[in-house]
């Protein structure tokens, strides 16, 4: 690791040397890149966990003949190439953007860990070819085989967020090159896309994906309800994308153990990040709340003893090492940031799983729904709420893997364009993201508003 | 292996200018339809051929950029860093078109079609504006090895970018114009079928008067490509697009429309791998080369594997689309755009009291 650091520096040095002018705009570059990442990882979702809904509603008409389940899987795959097209152009606008404003980064690592770009490229390839026959097959394929034609776009949405995850768990800990002389060499590719990383990032963001595809599906159809619609449309509308979050929340909490503790592991400063804890502690509080002062000291928050460490560590007593661990340069900047994503993530997360277990208790103990109407504003906000869940987890992740972008070895103000006018790109990127998303959101309501009965030629029953 | 990393790339160039070109300028002939009634029927048949295809035609783009990243990465960071202005144009442009085009099938109104029609149009000529513009700029030696080396403005507004650019555009329209009269012959829509075919034809003059045109551009302009594309493999390539170009006019007036499809996408091949051979062995003319420029051979050798791999799973997919769409199996019933909006009667929805 020590020496790791040395050459880390070395190349950073050498970079420095090269790079001569610093750019200014570093900031632009950052939140362009963050903005970007924010409008695409949310639509991703739906690539990931919502084709396997939308086959699974098929598959209930298929066995049972009732066409409320066709009407519905039919409208779904509609949203379904709509979220996937846009989420085709927002993910190629990222392909852009790491070479636009990061060419150090790609021209020195692409070859370390491009090979998951590669493969993701085919399962993106797979997805656009799949959901088209999919999407414009329906009533024009035989049944069996409409529904065939849905399996790989289950599947390549999987494969392509994993191999993306890969990438990112590499950038948090890089494998499978050496450095000597400054130089990159000796790259070895699989191990590279098989970092240790990889695993427990992936699991996260793959549930993070049902819970968002699962939640913000069910809101729709729960908002329906409180309207008074109690057809049966509504009904399974609700049950399937509700039944896959609420199985996949409870889970969450595990796995997100999992990945604290890999972090507290592997990057200790990011988890002194997390927690803003400034000095390395044995048998460290967890605080709760509260804002963190320059001088390193949380004021306003509720300290629970020893909590981080067992958290962390699983031992009461264990030393958990505080930001104090590495130079102020190594630190990440906006510590409270960082620290506000991490808790608004646990403490959202938390809630979901409790309205989950809340969900399945009723349905496991009773057979039915929740009647409280609570329950159904609460299922409303869960979308959102999952949302902003999800994003808070990328901001938790990726701020508090600064000052680094290749994590312990080039730094972000070393991997950025030389190029000028970001600020100008930052702005008009702005408008047109958020142009693109009123649209959007106009639009699947205009589509909400339309009645089943415009899917399929039979009637569907009400009540 | 290097060779073979860069041929894989360039056959995806290939296939997105021939296949995204073509719904780039599905995208041009959108535009200059005229009004909403009397460009109804046009717009309604570029809906309908796009609707299936173009995502998976629009994947190219970013299969290319993977391998180039992977395989070149040095050469990738040069080309970004300097060509920022188009590039991010590409990008805005595709932004915007991907999805006016993906929410225009669900717009409700004329005036939200127009509104979103009119947006995917002028993107679909800013992308292949752009791309050509980027393109002319490698390809003419403006683009030195490094972070943002180059001139920002000069790389790109330069005469051989204007006509690799312009050529861009005019090339997308005539291949989107064969496409789109053949998918009117078998949609059985003869007056669409003649405006598609007269359209060709019209781009297809005018692309061929691009090209011989931009020619004595890049010998002024460019003199290192000029002779690259006037000799050697380059030349055997300009000749064979000249030719293949010719055979596909001829084969538009003798209204073999099927034929021409494959002709067309043929002799924008040519182009590519005469772009290739004009610059061989380099890849920034005067900076940088393909050897230099390589991946080490454990990345290279690992990204053939898994794209040999992926084409196993990926060919016949693609096979199966393409057969499905020309089959008409995936086929929309075709609508005039502006028809659409017409006020809804109780006719439209039997199923509701």
């Amino acid at each position: 690791m020590l020496t790791g650091l040395v050459e880390a520096h070395a190349l950073a040095g050498q970079t420095q040397a090269l790079a001569g002018e610093a750019q200014p705009d570093l900031l632009w570059a950052r939140e362009l890149q963050a903005l970007s990442f924010a409008v695409h990882i949310p639509l991703t979702c739906f690539g990931i966990a919502f084709p396997a809904m939308v086959l699974f509603a098929e598959g209930l008409w298929l066995r049972t003949g009732d066409p409320t389940y066709r009407a519905l899987a039919k409208r779904w795959s509609k949203v379904m190439l709509i979220f996937f097209a846009i989420g085709v152009v927002t993910g190629t606008i990222l392909s852009f953007e790491l070479g636009l404003l990061w060419p150090e980064f790609m021209g020195r690592f692409g070859e370390v860990f491009g090979l998951a770009f590669a493969l993701e490229g085919f399962s993106f390839f797979l997805e656009a070819i799949f959901i088209a026959i999919y999407v414009y097959g329906w009533d024009r394929l035989p049944p069996k085989a409409h529904l065939l034609a849905g399996v790989p776009v289950v599947v390549a949405g999987i494969a392509g967020s994993l191999f993306v995850i890969s990438v990112n768990g590499w950038m948090n800990h890089p494998v499978g090159f050496d450095i000597v002389d400054g130089e990159v060499t000796n790259v070895r590719p699989w191990e590279a896309l098989f970092n240790a990383y990889f695993w427990h990032e992936y699991v996260h963001m793959y549930l993070a994906a049902i819970m968002v595809a699962g939640f913000v599906v069910a809101g729709v159809y729960a908002a329906a309800w409180l309207r008074g619609d109690r057809s049966r449309y509504v009904r399974a509308g609700l049950v399937i994308p509700l039944t896959a979050a609420a199985l996949a929340a409870p889970v969450q909490i595990v796995v997100g153990d999992w990945a604290a503790r890999e972090v507290a592991a592997e990057q200790p400063v990011k988890l002194a990040t997390f927690e803003g804890l400034s000095e390395t502690t044995d048998g460290a509080p967890l605080t709760i709340g509260g804002w963190r002062r320059d001088d390193g000291t949380i004021t306003g928050g509720i300290e629970i003893p020893r909590l981080l460490s067992l958290l962390a560590k699983h031992d009461p007593n264990a030393r958990v090492q505080g930001l104090d661990s590495v130079p102020p340069d190594d630190r990440p900047g906006p510590i409270n940031t960082v620290r506000f994503a991490f808790q608004t993530m646990v403490g959202i997360g938390s809630l979901l799983a409790a309205l989950s277990v809340f969900y399945l208790g009723v349905w496991w103990r009773k057979g039915r729904l929740p009647r409280s109407r609570w329950f159904y504003r609460l299922v409303v906000a869960a979308g959102p709420l999952a949302i902003v869940a999800l994003l808070c987890g990328w901001i938790t992740t990726e701020v508090g893997r600064q000052p680094w972008v290749v994590y312990g070895i080039l730094r972000t103000e070393d991997a950025v364009t030389h190029a000028g006018g970001l600020p100008w790109v930052f702005a008009v990127m702005v408008t047109v993201y958020a142009f693109l998303g009123a649209i959007l959101v106009w639009l699947l309501r205009r589509l909400a508003a339309r009645a089943p009965e415009t899917e399929v030629p039979e009637r569907i029953e009400a009540g | 292996m290097a060779e073979a990393c860069l041929l894989l790339a360039l056959v995806g160039v290939a296939a997105y200018t021939a296949l995204g070109g073509a719904d780039l300028g599905a995208g041009f002939w959108d535009l200059t339809a005229g009004g909403a009634e009397r460009g109804g029927r046009v717009r309604g048949l570029v809906q309908r051929s796009m609707s299936p295809v173009w995502e998976a035609n629009h994947v190219w783009m970013p299969f290319v950029l993977v391998i180039l990243w992977t395989a070149f990465p040095e050469f990738f960071a040069s080309i970004m860093s300097t060509l920022y202005v188009p590039l991010f144009g590409v990008t805005l442009g595709i932004i915007l078109r991907g999805t006016a085009f993906a929410v225009r099938g669900q717009a409700a109104t004329l005036a939200e079609a127009r509104l979103l029609g009119a947006l995917f149009a002028a993107s679909s000529v800013l992308v292949p504006f752009c791309l050509g513009a980027a393109v002319g700029g490698i390809a003419s030696g403006r683009v030195p090895t490094g972070n943002a080396e180059g001139d920002a403005i000069e790389a790109w507004l330069n005469p051989t970018s204007i006509v690799v650019g312009v050529l861009a555009v005019v090339v997308g329209a005539y291949l989107a114009a064969i496409f789109l009269a053949a998918d009117a012959a078998r949609a059985d829509l003869p007056d669409l079928v003649d405006a598609f075919r007269r359209r060709a034809l019209g781009a297809g003059a005018v692309a061929g008067a691009v090209a011989i045109g931009g020619l004595v551009v890049l010998r002024d302009d460019a003199r290192q490509l000029y002779d690259g594309l006037t000799s050697g493999a380059g030349l055997a390539c300009v000749l064979a697009s000249v030719a293949l170009g010719g055979g596909t006019l001829a084969l538009l007036v003798g209204r073999r429309l099927d034929a021409a499809r494959w002709t067309s996408v043929a002799t924008v091949a040519c182009l590519v791998a005469g772009w290739a051979a004009a610059q061989h062995p380099d890849l920034l003319p005067g900076e940088l080369t393909l050897d230099e420029a390589a991946a080490g051979d454990a990345t290279l050798s690992a990204l053939l594997v898994s794209l040999a791999v992926g084409a196993v799973v990926l060919v016949p997919s693609l096979l199966l689309l393409y057969r499905l769409t020309l089959r008409g199996t995936l086929d929309q019933s075709f609508e005039p755009l502006d028809q659409r909006f017409r006020p809804l009667s109780s006719d439209d929805h039997p199923g509701r009291p």
